[in-house]
Formats: C-alpha cells, sequence, structure tokens
C-alpha cells in the first residue's frame, strides 16, 4: 500500500524558498525532509510527516523542471510552462547562481575542465558543501566562462545581461571568470587565509586597471586579458632598482615623508630597498605567463610577509604605500609616471585589501 | 458560403535541436485546415525561426468553420529522410466566429508533441472573415455563445431562459482502429486528439442549431464530456442552458436591479422541444437500470417500516421510481401529473404560481437547467436532490457507431430525473450534471440535480412588461429564505420529513434539512460559516463479466447511495449545520470494488431549525461497553461544540413564544443504533424528548458500529486560517482580497493487500482525501487567511488495485478583521451583478506585468510608458465614448487600428436575438505582442468570477484535449514526473490561446478528464487530459463607478508591442 504518483501544480508556480534552498544546497529529498521537521515547519500548519514529504517532492520536482530554464535565465521571463512572477524569477535565479565561498575559494584560478570537474568529490569532502552541490556550482562556473569568452564589451555588464544577476553577484562571476582565464595561483599555503572577497576585489581592480578594456571599450576578451602593451611597459619600471641613485633617492623621499608618523619606521626604513624591490621585480616579471599566475603568491612574499614580521599595522602599510608611490612622482629622471601610476594604483589597493590575518 | 479563414505564421522561438551535427533545426510550417493545407519557407540553421509568411488564405463553409480545429504542425527539413516533425499546435477558431468575442487570435502557442511535450513556441495570427449566412436550412450556428460558467455570465443579462439543450455524437476510437497496430503511438495519439478536437467543435455546432430554434442565443452551463468506451466508440456529449442574453453595456454599473426586469425576449417558439422524436427504447439488452433514491437525502423514517429493514434499495425510492417508470415513459409529455393534487390543497399563491410555470414548462421535453447560480428571484423553491443511475453494457449495443442506443439511455435517465422531481411537487430540476463511470464494458450512467419551482417569468414569451408589482405578487415570501420552504404539499409529503415554520419567516413550512446541488443562492441568509463535508465509501465486489457484473453492481448501487446519505447526515449534524449545497455524488466502478464520494458545502441556513445532536445507544444499559459508548458519546458533543465554535454557528435564540407559529421542538436527535433487536427499548429511555418516534435510525451492523463512529470523528477541520467548501464561494465570506492560487492535484493510491475487507478500504480511501486537503492546506499556508473554494474531487479506479483522486480548487485570500462582523447583516453579495464589493485589491496583476516588462533590461523600453500614457489617455476618453464602445480596450484598438469587416447584412427583422456584427468588435489587433517579451499573466479559476476584478468581456469557450505519452517513464522523473509535467504543460496551453485571444483570465476552469494508464515494467505511461473554462477580459475593480481606468497592463503592453523582433 503506497501513494504511487502524487503531483500537485499550481496555475502560478508555487516554491517554498526554505525547500529551494535545501535542494540548491543538494540534500536528498529525506535528509530535506529532516531539516524541515527539525525547523518546526509541522506545527505550522498541523502538517504531518507524510505531508512534508509529499510536499518536498513536490517542490524537488518543480525545481529540477526549472533547473533546465535556469541555465539560460534568460529564457525564464520568455517561457509558457511556468507562470512565475517576475520577483519571484529574480530570486530563483540570484539563488541559483549563489555559491558557497568555501566552495568557490577551492576552484578559483583553476582550469574550469572535466579534470577540475574530476576532483569535485575531494573538494565536497574537505569544504562539506554537498558534491551536488559542487558540482551546480562548478557547471554555473563553466556556464558562465562559455558564455562571455566570446561577448564583445564589459565583463561584468555581459554577465548581467546574460544571466540576469544582481550587480553584486555579477562582480563576483566576473572575478571568478577573470581568475579562471588567467589561472591565478590561489591554493598554495601562503594564500589560504585570504578569502574568495579579498581575491574579487583584486580581480576588480586588474578587470578594471591592467585589462585592455581599462583602455579600449569594444574589443573581444577585453575584461578578461591583461593588457599585453601595459605589462611590456612594466618592464621600464625596472630602472626605480636597477639605478641605484634613483633608489636611495627614492628611500630618502620616503623616509623623510614617513619619520615621525609610524612606530614601523625603523623597519621600514632598513625594508625599503627589499620591499621595492619586490614590487618592482613582480612588475617587470608580468610578461610571462607563470609569473602572471603567480602574481598573489609573490605579493604576499615579497610584501606583505615581510611587513607582517615586522608588525606593520594597516595604517602603517597605508602610509608607506601611499608615500612610496607618490615619492616616485619628485624623482626627477623616473619618467614612466603613467604607468608607475597604473601599476601602484591596483598594488595599493590589493595589497590594502590583502593584509589582513 | 460563407467565411475566409486567414492565418499567418510569424515566427518560432524555443525549437528544440532537430539536428545533431549542428546543434540547430531547419524548421518550416504546414498549416492546415480540412484539406487544405499550406506550407512556409524553410528557415534554415536557427532555433528562432522568423518566417514572417504571407497571408494563408481558406476558404471555407461556416460548418467546417464550427467543426474543424486550425492546425499547425512545425517540421524539420531534412533533404535526404522524411522531415521530422517537431509538434503541432490545435487552434480552435470558434471564438472568431462570434462576434462578441474575440476578433483576432494571435500570440505565442506552445508547439506540442504527445510524445516530447512542449517544444519551443510559435507565433500565429488568425482572422477570419465571416459572411453571415441567412439560410434556413444551414447547418451551421456561428454566432451562438457558449459558457461553462453555471451562471447568466457577468457582464450580460438574461432576457429569457429556454432550458435544457443536449446533443451526442459517436465515433469509433482511433486507438482501437485496425491499423493502431502498425501506426506509431504519435500518429494514434493525434488522430485521437483530431478527432475529439473535430467531435466536439460537431457537437457545439449541433448544440448551437438547437439554441437557435428554441431563440435563444447562447448556451450557459455547457458541460462537455467524454466517454472513452473502448471498443465501442468514443462519445463525446454535452448539455447546457439555452438562453436569450443581453450585453450589458459596460459603462452602466450592471446592477442586479436591471435582472429584475427581463427586457424584449426574442419571439421564437420555445415550444419546439429539441429534436427527440422516434428514438424509441428498443434495447433488449438493457439492463435493468437500477435508480438511486430520489429524496435519499431525507431521514428514513422509522415509523413507516418499523423494524427498519437492511436498507432495502426499494424503499427510498419506490413510491416515485415505480409510478413514473409506468406513467412517464408511456407518455413522455404529460405535463405536471401529479402537480394537480398537490396544487389543490396548497396555498392560492402557490397554485397559481405553479399554474403559470406550468404553461411555460410543461411543453418542455425535460425541464432541466445547467445552472447552479440563478438571478435573483427566479428560483422560488427548492425541493431537493433528486438522482438517477443506470448501469449498461457497452458490448450489447447494435450499432456502436451510430448514437441511437446512448441518446436512448441518457433519454431514459432524463425520465426519471423528471419524475422524481415531480414526485416532489416540482416542476423543474436545477444544478443538473450527467457522468459516467466507465470499466472494460460497464458503464454507469448517472444524473443529479435539484428538484426546484421557478418563476416563469424567465422563461415566457411576452414577459417583458411584468413590473415588479407583478414580482411582488408571484414571490410572496422574502427571498432571503423563500427558496427553502416546501414546493410539496404539507399532507401529501413524497416522503415523511420533519417540517417546521420558517424561522425566517413564520410564514411557510420548511423542512429541517436541504440538500442541493446549486449554489448557495446570493440571498440566502446563512448563520456562521459553511464548510466542506464529504462522504467516502468503498465497496468491494466480486469480479465478473457482463450481466452477472453489471447486475452485481446496479444491485450495490442503492446501498452505496444509501450509505452515503447517511455519512453525509451525520457529518452534517456533526458540524451542527442543516443544509449541503453543490451536493456532487460520484460513484465510479473498478474491476473489483465502487467507490462512492459524495462532496458538498455544509451551512446553518437561519430560515431552518437547529439541527439536533448524534446520540449512542449501546446494546443494553448495564453492558461492559457502556463506558465506552459514553466516552464516544461525549467525543461527539465535544466536536459538536468545537464546530459551533470553528464555524461561527451561534443561531439566534428565536423567540419561541411566537404567537401562532407552532414550532415543533428544536432538537431532533438522529441516533446510531448499535443493534436494531433491542433499540425499541432503549429508545425511551435514552430519547425522552421526542414524544413520536420521528428521529430516523441508522441501521448498523455490530461490527461497523465503533469504524464508521470513528470515521465520522476522523474528518479533521481545516486548519485555522483556513476554510474549504464546493461550491463557488464559501458562506459566509464576502471580503475576498486578490490573492488567487488554482491547482490540480493528482494522487495514485497503489493497495498491495489482497484481502482486504470493506472496513480496511474504507479507511485507505478516507485517509487518502483527508490526507490530500492536509497536503493542500500546508502547501498554501502563505495565503492564510484563506479559503479552499470549489474544491472538485473526482474518484477513479484506473486498475485493479489503484485509487486515482483528481482535485482541482483555487485558494482565494479574504480580508479576515471584516469577514468578522460583516456576514450578520449582510449575507453573500455574490450577485450575478458585477458588484462583489472589494475592499481591498493590492495591485497584483499590474504591478506583475510592469515588472514583468521592466525586468530584462535590454529589452524593448519604452513600452510601459506608452502603454501607461495610452491607458490614461483613454480613460480620460472614456467617458464620452462610454456609450459607443463597449470596452476601453476596444477603444483603444479602434484607435490603433480599425478594419471594418466586411459583413453582409441583409435582413435585420429575424428574430435572431444576437447583435449583428458591427464593425467595431470586430476591430483588429494586428499590433499585438510578438515582440516576445513579457509573457502575459493569466489567472484561472474554477468560479465564475476573480475576486477584485470585474469581467468586460468574454472570448469564447475554451475546450482542450491532450494527450501525452511516453515510452521513458524512468527518464521523465518516473509517473509523478511526467504527470507533473504534463499538467504544467496543460496550463501553458491553456494560458497561450487565452492570451492569443486577448485575454488575461479563465473562469469557469475545470479538469472534466483526466485518464492515467502506466506500465511501469515497459517504462511506459499515458495520460489524456480534457479541460474547459471561459476566457475572458478582466479588469480591476476600482471604485464604486467601475471606471476601468486601471487595467491588466499586460494586456496594454503587449498591445504597443510592435511586431519588428
Amino acid at each position: 500500500m503506497a501513494v504511487e504518483l502524487d503531483v500537485f501544480v499550481g496555475n502560478t508556480t508555487i516554491m517554498d524558498e526554505e525547500v529551494y534552498k535545501l535542494w540548491l544546497d543538494g540534500y536528498t529529498v529525506n535528509d530535506a525532509v529532516k531539516v524541515r521537521m527539525e525547523g518546526g515547519v509541522m506545527e505550522e500548519c498541523e502538517a504531518s510527516a507524510d505531508v512534508l514529504l509529499s510536499d518536498t517532492m513536490d517542490q524537488y520536482r518543480t525545481f529540477q523542471m526549472c533547473e533546465r530554464l535556469l541555465h539560460s535565465p534568460a529564457k525564464l521571463a520568455n517561457q509558457l510552462l511556468f507562470q512565475i512572477t517576475p520577483h519571484r524569477q529574480a530570486v530563483l535565479i540570484e539563488r541559483y547562481y549563489a555559491f558557497d565561498d568555501a566552495f568557490v575559494r577551492e576552484v578559483l584560478g583553476k582550469k574550469l575542465s572535466k579534470g577540475t570537474k574530476k576532483d569535485l568529490d575531494d573538494i565536497s569532502a574537505k569544504t562539506s558543501v554537498t558534491l551536488k552541490s559542487c558540482r551546480r556550482q562548478f557547471d554555473n562556473f563553466k556556464r558562465v566562462f562559455k558564455v562571455v569568452e566570446e561577448l564583445k564589451g564589459p565583463l561584468v555588464e555581459n554577465i548581467r545581461q546574460h544571466f540576469l544577476l544582481s550587480d553584486k553577484l555579477g562582480r563576483d562571476y566576473a572575478a571568478i571568470v577573470f581568475f579562471a582565464n588567467n589561472r591565478f595561483e590561489t591554493g598554495k599555503r601562503k594564500l589560504q587565509y585570504l578569502t574568495f572577497q579579498d581575491f574579487a576585489f583584486c580581480a576588480g581592480q586588474l578587470i578594471n586597471n591592467w585589462t585592455v578594456g581599462a583602455v579600449d571599450h569594444m574589443v573581444e576578451d577585453m575584461d578578461v586579458d591583461l593588457d599585453k602593451e601595459f605589462l611590456q611597459e612594466l618592464k621600464e619600471l625596472k630602472i626605480l632598482i636597477t639605478d641605484k641613485d634613483l633608489l636611495d633617492q627614492h628611500k630618502s623621499l620616503v623616509c623623510t615623508a614617513l619619520r615621525g608618523k609610524t612606530k614601523a619606521f625603523n623597519e621600514m626604513e632598513a625594508n625599503f630597498k627589499n620591499l621595492s624591490r619586490g614590487l618592482v621585480n613582480i612588475a617587470a616579471k608580468l610578461t610571462n605567463t607563470k609569473d602572471v599566475r603567480d602574481f598573489f603568491i609573490d605579493l604576499v612574499e615579497k610584501f606583505i610577509e615581510p611587513c607582517r614580521s615586522d608588525r606593520w599595522t594597516a595604517a602603517d602599510m597605508r602610509l608607506y604605500l601611499t608615500h612610496y608611490t607618490n615619492s616616485a612622482h619628485i624623482l626627477d629622471t623616473f619618467k614612466h609616471q603613467v604607468v608607475w601610476d597604473r601599476y601602484m594604483g591596483v598594488i595599493k589597493s590589493c595589497i590594502f585589501k590583502m593584509y589582513h590575518d | 458560403m460563407p467565411g475566409k479563414l486567414k492565418a499567418k505564421i510569424v515566427a518560432g522561438r524555443h525549437l528544440p535541436v532537430m539536428d545533431r551535427a549542428s546543434d540547430l533545426t531547419d524548421a518550416f510550417v504546414e498549416v492546415k485546415f480540412g484539406n487544405t493545407t499550406f506550407k512556409t519557407d524553410v528557415f534554415p540553421k536557427s532555433l528562432n525561426p522568423q518566417w514572417n509568411s504571407e497571408w494563408f488564405k481558406f476558404e471555407v463553409d461556416d460548418e467546417d468553420l464550427q467543426d474543424e480545429p486550425l492546425q499547425v504542425t512545425v517540421l524539420d527539413h531534412d533533404t535526404y529522410s522524411a522531415n521530422d516533425a517537431i509538434g503541432k499546435v490545435y487552434i480552435d477558431i470558434d471564438p472568431l466566429l462570434c462576434t462578441e468575442a474575440a476578433s483576432v487570435i494571435s500570440g505565442w502557442f506552445p508547439i506540442y508533441d504527445t510524445i516530447h511535450g512542449i517544444r519551443g513556441e510559435i507565433n500565429v495570427l488568425v482572422k477570419v472573415e465571416l459572411f453571415n449566412d441567412l439560410n434556413r436550412f444551414r447547418q451551421s450556428s456561428c454566432g451562438v455563445k457558449f459558457f461553462c460558467t453555471t451562471s447568466i455570465p457577468r457582464c450580460y443579462r438574461a432576457a429569457m431562459v429556454h432550458g435544457f439543450v443536449e446533443e451526442l455524437v459517436v465515433n469509433e476510437d482511433p486507438e482501437y482502429q485496425w491499423i493502431d497496430r502498425i501506426r506509431t503511438p504519435r500518429a494514434s495519439n493525434e488522430a485521437r486528439q483530431r478527432l475529439i478536437s473535430l467531435m466536439s467543435g460537431e457537437l457545439q455546432r449541433k448544440i448551437g442549431l438547437k439554441v437557435l430554434e428554441m431563440g435563444g442565443n447562447a448556451v450557459v452551463g455547457y458541460l462537455q464530456c467524454f466517454d472513452l468506451e473502448g471498443e465501442s466508440g468514443l462519445v463525446v456529449r454535452a448539455i447546457g442552458t439555452a438562453c436569450t442574453l443581453d450585453k450589458l453595456s459596460s459603462g452602466s454599473a450592471p446592477n442586479t436591479n436591471t435582472h429584475t426586469h427581463p427586457n424584449t425576449a426574442p419571439a421564437s417558439n420555445a415550444c419546439n422541444s429539441p429534436s427527440k422524436d422516434g428514438k424509441e427504447p428498443v434495447f433488449g439488452e438493457d439492463l435493468l437500470s437500477s435508480s438511486g433514491p430520489p429524496t435519499p437525502f431525507r431521514a428514513l423514517p422509522t415509523s413507516s417500516s418499523s423494524p427498519p429493514p437492511p436498507f432495502s434499495p426499494s424503499k427510498p425510492c419506490s413510491r416515485q421510481s415505480s409510478s413514473s417508470d409506468t406513467d412517464l415513459s408511456l407518455t413522455p409529455k404529460t405535463g405536471m401529473g401529479s402537480g394537480g393534487s398537490v396544487g389543490k390543497e396548497a396555498g392560492p399563491l402557490k397554485t397559481l404560481l405553479r399554474q403559470q410555470t406550468q404553461t411555460a414548462l410543461e411543453q418542455r421535453e425535460f425541464p432541466f437547467f445547467t445552472l447552479t447560480s440563478f438571478p435573483p428571484g427566479f428560483l422560488v423553491h427548492v425541493g431537493g436532490v433528486v438522482s438517477a443511475r443506470s448501469v449498461k453494457l457497452l458490448d450489447r449495443i447494435h450499432n456502436p457507431d451510430e448514437p441511437e442506443t446512448r441518446d436512448a439511455w441518457w433519454e431514459e435517465i432524463r425520465q426519471e430525473i423528471k419524475s422524481h422531481a415531480k414526485a416532489l411537487g416540482c416542476h423543474a430540476v436545477v444544478g443538473y450534471s450527467e457522468s459516467t463511470s466507465i470499466c472494460e464494458e460497464v458503464c454507469i450512467l448517472s444524473a443529479s440535480g435539484t428538484a426546484s419551482i421557478l418563476n416563469p417569468r424567465f422563461m415566457r414569451e411576452g414577459c417583458l412588461d411584468i413590473g415588479i408589482a407583478d414580482h411582488r405578487f408571484e414571490e410572496p415570501s422574502p427571498p432571503s429564505c423563500g427558496f427553502c420552504h416546501i414546493p410539496y404539499d404539507e399532507l401529501n409529503m413524497p416522503f415523511p420529513a420533519q417540517l417546521t415554520y420558517c424561522y425566517h419567516c413564520r410564514r411557510q413550512k420548511v423542512p429541517d434539512v436541504l440538500f442541493t446541488t446549486i449554489d448557495l443562492p446570493s440571498e440566502a441568509s446563512v448563520t456562521g460559516k459553511g464548510c466542506l463535508i464529504q462522504a467516502r465509501l468503498c465497496r468491494l465486489k466480486k469480479k465478473a463479466q457482463g450481466e452477472v457484473n453489471a447486475t452485481a453492481i446496479s444491485n450495490m448501487l442503492p446501498f452505496m447511495e444509501y450509505e452515503l446519505h447517511t455519512q453525509l447526515m451525520n457529518k452534517l449534524k456533526l458540524r451542527s449545520m442543516n443544509a449541503l449545497f453543490g451536493l456532487h455524488i460520484q460513484i465510479s466502478v473498478g474491476e473489483n470494488m465502487l467507490l462512492g464520494l459524495a462532496s458538498a458545502t455544509g451551512v446553518y441556513l437561519t430560515a431552518l431549525p437547529a439541527p439536533g445532536g448524534i446520540q449512542i445507544a449501546g446494546k443494553t444499559p448495564g453492558d461492559l461497553s457502556n463506558d465506552h459508548i459514553s466516552t464516544i458519546q461525549k467525543r461527539i458533543n465535544d466536536t459538536i461544540a468545537k464546530n459551533k465554535e470553528l464555524y461561527q454557528i451561534n443561531p439566534p435564540e428565536l423567540n419561541e413564544e411566537l404567537v401562532g407559529s407552532p414550532i415543533p421542538e428544536p432538537r431532533h436527535r438522529s441516533r446510531l443504533f448499535r443493534s436494531h433487536s433491542e433499540s425499541s427499548d432503549e429508545v425511551s429511555e435514552l430519547d425522552l424528548s421526542h414524544g413520536k418516534k420521528d428521529a430516523f435510525v441508522l441501521e448498523i451492523d455490530d461490527t461497523d458500529a465503533v469504524e464508521d463512529i470513528h470515521s465520522l470523528l476522523i474528518d479533521a477541520p481545516p486548519p485555522s486560517g483556513f476554510y474549504s467548501c464546493n461550491t463557488e464561494v464559501m458562506p459566509g465570506i464576502n471580503t475576498w482580497t486578490s490573492g488567487v492560487q488554482m491547482f490540480t492535484s493528482v494522487r495514485v493510491f497503489r493497495l498491495s493487500n489482497a484481502n482486504l475487507t470493506n472496513q480496511g478500504l474504507n479507511k485507505i480511501f478516507t485517509d487518502l482525501c483527508e490526507n490530500l486537503l492536509k497536503s493542500f492546506y500546508f502547501k498554501l499556508r502563505s495565503m492564510i487567511p484563506c479559503c479552499l473554494c470549489h474544491l472538485n474531487f473526482t474518484v477513479a479506479v484506473p486498475e485493479d488495485e489503484l485509487i486515482q483522486v483528481a482535485v482541482t480548487a483555487v485558494a482565494m485570500t479574504f480580508d479576515k478583521d471584516q469577514t468578522q462582523e460583516k456576514p450578520a447583516e449582510k449575507p453573500i453579495t455574490k450577485g450575478s451583478g458585477d458588484t462583489e464589493e472589494q475592499l481591498q485589491f493590492s495591485m497584483e496583476l499590474c504591478a506583475d506585468s510592469s515588472l514583468a516588462n521592466s525586468q530584462p533590461p535590454s529589452k524593448i523600453s519604452g513600452v510601459p510608458e506608452s502603454s501607461n500614457i495610452s491607458s490614461r489617455a483613454a480613460s480620460v476618453d472614456y467617458g464620452s465614448f462610454a456609450d459607443r464602445c463597449s470596452t476601453w480596450l476596444e477603444l483603444l484598438r479602434l484607435k490603433a487600428h480599425t478594419i471594418r469587416r466586411g459583413s453582409v447584412k441583409t435582413i435585420s427583422s429575424l428574430e435572431r436575438s444576437s447583435p449583428l456584427p458591427d464593425g467595431r468588435s470586430r476591430s483588429l489587433r494586428s499590433t499585438r505582442s510578438f515582440g516576445g517579451t513579457s509573457v502575459t499573466v493569466v489567472k484561472m479559476t474554477p468560479l465564475s468570477f476573480l475576486p477584485g476584478t470585474r469581467i468586460i468581456k468574454y472570448l469564447g469557450i475554451i475546450n482542450m484535449f491532450f494527450i501525452r505519452e511516453t515510452t521513458s517513464l524512468r527518464e521523465e522523473g518516473g509517473v509523478s514526473g511526467f504527470l507533473h509535467s504534463f499538467i504544467a504543460e496543460v496550463f501553458a496551453m491553456v494560458r497561450a490561446h487565452v492570451a492569443a485571444l486577448g485575454g488575461n483570465a479563465v473562469v469557469s476552469y475545470s479538469m472534466k478528464e483526466c485518464v492515467f494508464m502506466e506500465n511501469p515494467n515497459k517504462n511506459q505511461a499515458q495520460c489524456l487530459i480534457n479541460v474547459s473554462g471561459d476566457a475572458v477580459i478582466c479588469v480591476r475593480e476600482s471604485d464604486p463607478e467601475a471606471t476601468p481606468s486601471m487595467t491588466n497592463s499586460a494586456q496594454s503592453c503587449s498591445s504597443e508591442t510592435d511586431t519588428a523582433t
């Protein structure tokens, strides 16, 4: 004796946001029922476990049927099968494309390939995000990547238009696409303390300032690839560390400005040449794809770690970098002011963001 | 000659990938009507083809226009092999044939394939140019309007109600033709869909002819059903109520007043009874038809049959059916035979009334009305429910392809109904419906309705000048209780009943309980709220063949009916109510069991006496079980008290001393006797309040008793914040807000235990229904406070061990605060006019659709603005145009684009009351939506109205039949996944058709048929669904003057959207 068939279809599609979340999180129907029972929804309407099970199954089925449409969200608005209010549609899409920070941290910068997909069970075990949910999130990344790959125009705007996402989520996806495309290394132990939001912020900085799109607005891949010309020009900055006079001059300017303003002054003075070499070397090496990948690890190793071991505060860091950048303008033999600003602007804000525990 | 059909294929979108190599499709379209086919060019390599074809023109007879659907087939071109079909769209062009309905069909239709479901969408434009054909002998009936709504449609006025129309057509079922062995399932399904579409068209046309013959211009309460008889054929039959409707101009606020002044009725003669001649019942193979008790809804008399025989089926119905069978079958048109004697003893007014009505009704073969709610004053008295059932063998039909046999069957049943009504002193049957249940070769035909006396004004010709004075004269009793007054004669009652003077007016007699199949009359006064009451019953039956089987079934039927009524009665008393409305009893037959389900809405009618409690009687006073009995008794009493509170039933303590009105003791007790042998001793002991033995005694077997009482108590009341009913609206609630959620739910239960008892089965069946209700409450909990209205349960036994329950209903929100005070002074204002009071209305429709437009930021800009401007402009102009333009929407269209239709008006002095085409109403909406951005929100409801809105136009009937089949059941998510997507697809197709007609809602929606078959071993399943309803345009009810300034902006938006995509 059993209910063999059980369906409920509303003219306006009924969707429970709580169940949707459970579905997205990859819970099985039975687990979802358990969670709901613990959540106390039963008392709300004198429901029994059977009722809850039936409702959960119905909702899961609805979501599965909707999933196909969610893969190209624009279709959701003019499909005829489900009558869903526009507000609901937006919620459905936004939630479907939302991701777990723990998960995205694991795949950030990795190639969105079948190989990575095979490793998802490891990631699932590590992050305690269910495999089902991992797959959905991974597929979302890949889908967005594939669509925007071939589009012209600004990356964030493209993502938002094609997937009808909010500005915030659009930016996050832009970061994911950008990282995946440039294969930035984010998984090293030294980088573990950085959150996805740290990286997303940096990605935003890089996209806005270092890509082709920062200069030209109508190129393919404009926001995904770094500006090659700019990277070439960065080599010129080497003069700051190779020219002994320039280096000394720079140091004295910075030290003059900093003296008496911070407790870490002695460490700053002592480390100036090292730190400056670190930053300029990063710039000079960015023409190599391999070094681009190591951009973040280099920043941490060459700059953030030494500072941290000297116990700089965030304010010290801010002070130092501001003066370091600005002092270069006063150097009369230094001719690459524009490139310097474009480089240091990004480096500054990235380091500010990354300088925490 | 007479019509030119034009179709244009504009574009497609979301097409499936048909060519794996390129991931694209080379689509083209075939447009077929009758035997003519046109093709578009192939639009290569695209999933969103833009055909933008020329206008394909079909010159056809209007007869064909009515019968045939336009068939649009989308195919994938293949150079080397046969072209692959992607899917089809059937477009019923009937709405275009009626001047007052839609003028163009234009929109996105889902492309449907019976194997794959919906596969993309296609944008089609269809127009019809109709030349008036005044040939008297024509076979078409264009222009007759059809409504599923079982009341006078909102923007019309009934000038005259002509009466019953019925028709039936038969064809061979393609599924059972020899060719089916060699063709694909798809071809077979499509043949079936097409055939049923054709047959429905033919049926509608034939009914239309009958209506024209009667002088009417519309069919209201149109109920069409399919009987899938299997080998013997496929039957499509329909019944309805022919009316002459006048359109109310939308400017004048429709008031109930208008209904009391019937205007010019067309002069055609009503006495041409439907062509029914020459059909003699000469079918020897007919099995004895067993009729249900005609008045079984009454208490059975203990006095008349002292030891109540274990309900011998002949008892409750003996008097009526025996007399009628002889008397009526011989002379079917004897008129009101027994009415004479009854009339003599009745009051003079009653006699007069009866005589007047008699003239109007007696020529009619079947004075039946499919309506369930009526214009004020139409319904005079209600007698009670009448029903008849009969069991037939389908393999004994001589000429299966001819309709005669089935016609005779139904005629027989209708005669029986008529005679039952007559026995109740009534000359008419309202709320009439017919249904069948088929299992293999056995078929149960059922019909039921409410015997009543009607006001003849609405049926007579020349009734136009009867003013209010006359009206008063004819209707001496106040409308709030008049219908409860007994129509039959007190001294010569057709069955024993407790009569008392009306608790409302104290002038006429009323029965102690009243059962009806109609909706609660809007003017009735009710105490408290109503609730859904269901009686459920399962009976095992031996598997048998042929006549043995049929006899067994027909022997069981009366017992089942009896038990269902007993259950209903007990449950009614348990809720302390005294009347049932919308009673619908379904008996479904399977191989090894019969299922009975009775649903109704219980209410406490102020005019009727308060129901007594329920008393339990045990075997002997000193019995061990006495404790047990008293605890049960206590539980019952507690339940009654709780229910009184729950449904707010606090009848005003009546002035019992009122002079001259003999009020009998207010407490009648219905008692459950555990054993009748000792019951006689008990009566005196437990029931001292009764002087005479007038309480009805229920005969129940010892072992069953406890179970039965338990099952009584098992019905859980809806959780707080919820109400439920199966009528149009909940008695006692009148402050509906705009939240509406229509839903369909299907459950199939498999009985695995082979040795089930009746008891066990009953329990399973009851639990199944109860759990379904609980599921609804849970799912819709976000709508609280809310009422589930029009809960329509259908049961079936698709296979040996399967029970299927399908439910369609609507959940509607209401304003809780207002319901507390209002109902007392104002019963329900849901009249036939459109004046339901709407105090709250959230801008739901508008908000939704404007959001829809603004959502995708890249899409057509400027649409919302322009629509706003135009709607504002329209509303400003409206006042002056009100008399000339029936709706502002039409005005809008008129401004945009007007094309006069080439109608040839020759003679206009005909009696046809349908207004001739008037150019304006035929104006074109050629600019309408194929922009494809916003999808029009289409609301659906099984009710005849949408709360907070006003229907400004009926666009035509929606009657669709779909088959879906799969050979990959598991892959589609099993049976539930399969049916879930099919039902969603059906909704989508209904919405798309309504939107294409220019509508934004479906009212009176119902799912007539849901036949589900599965074969999990073969990974296969098949399902047939038939739905119907009325497509309408409704606008928000804004202020008392009802200026349609605010309207569904989706409509206006789409009308502004340009063709250029």
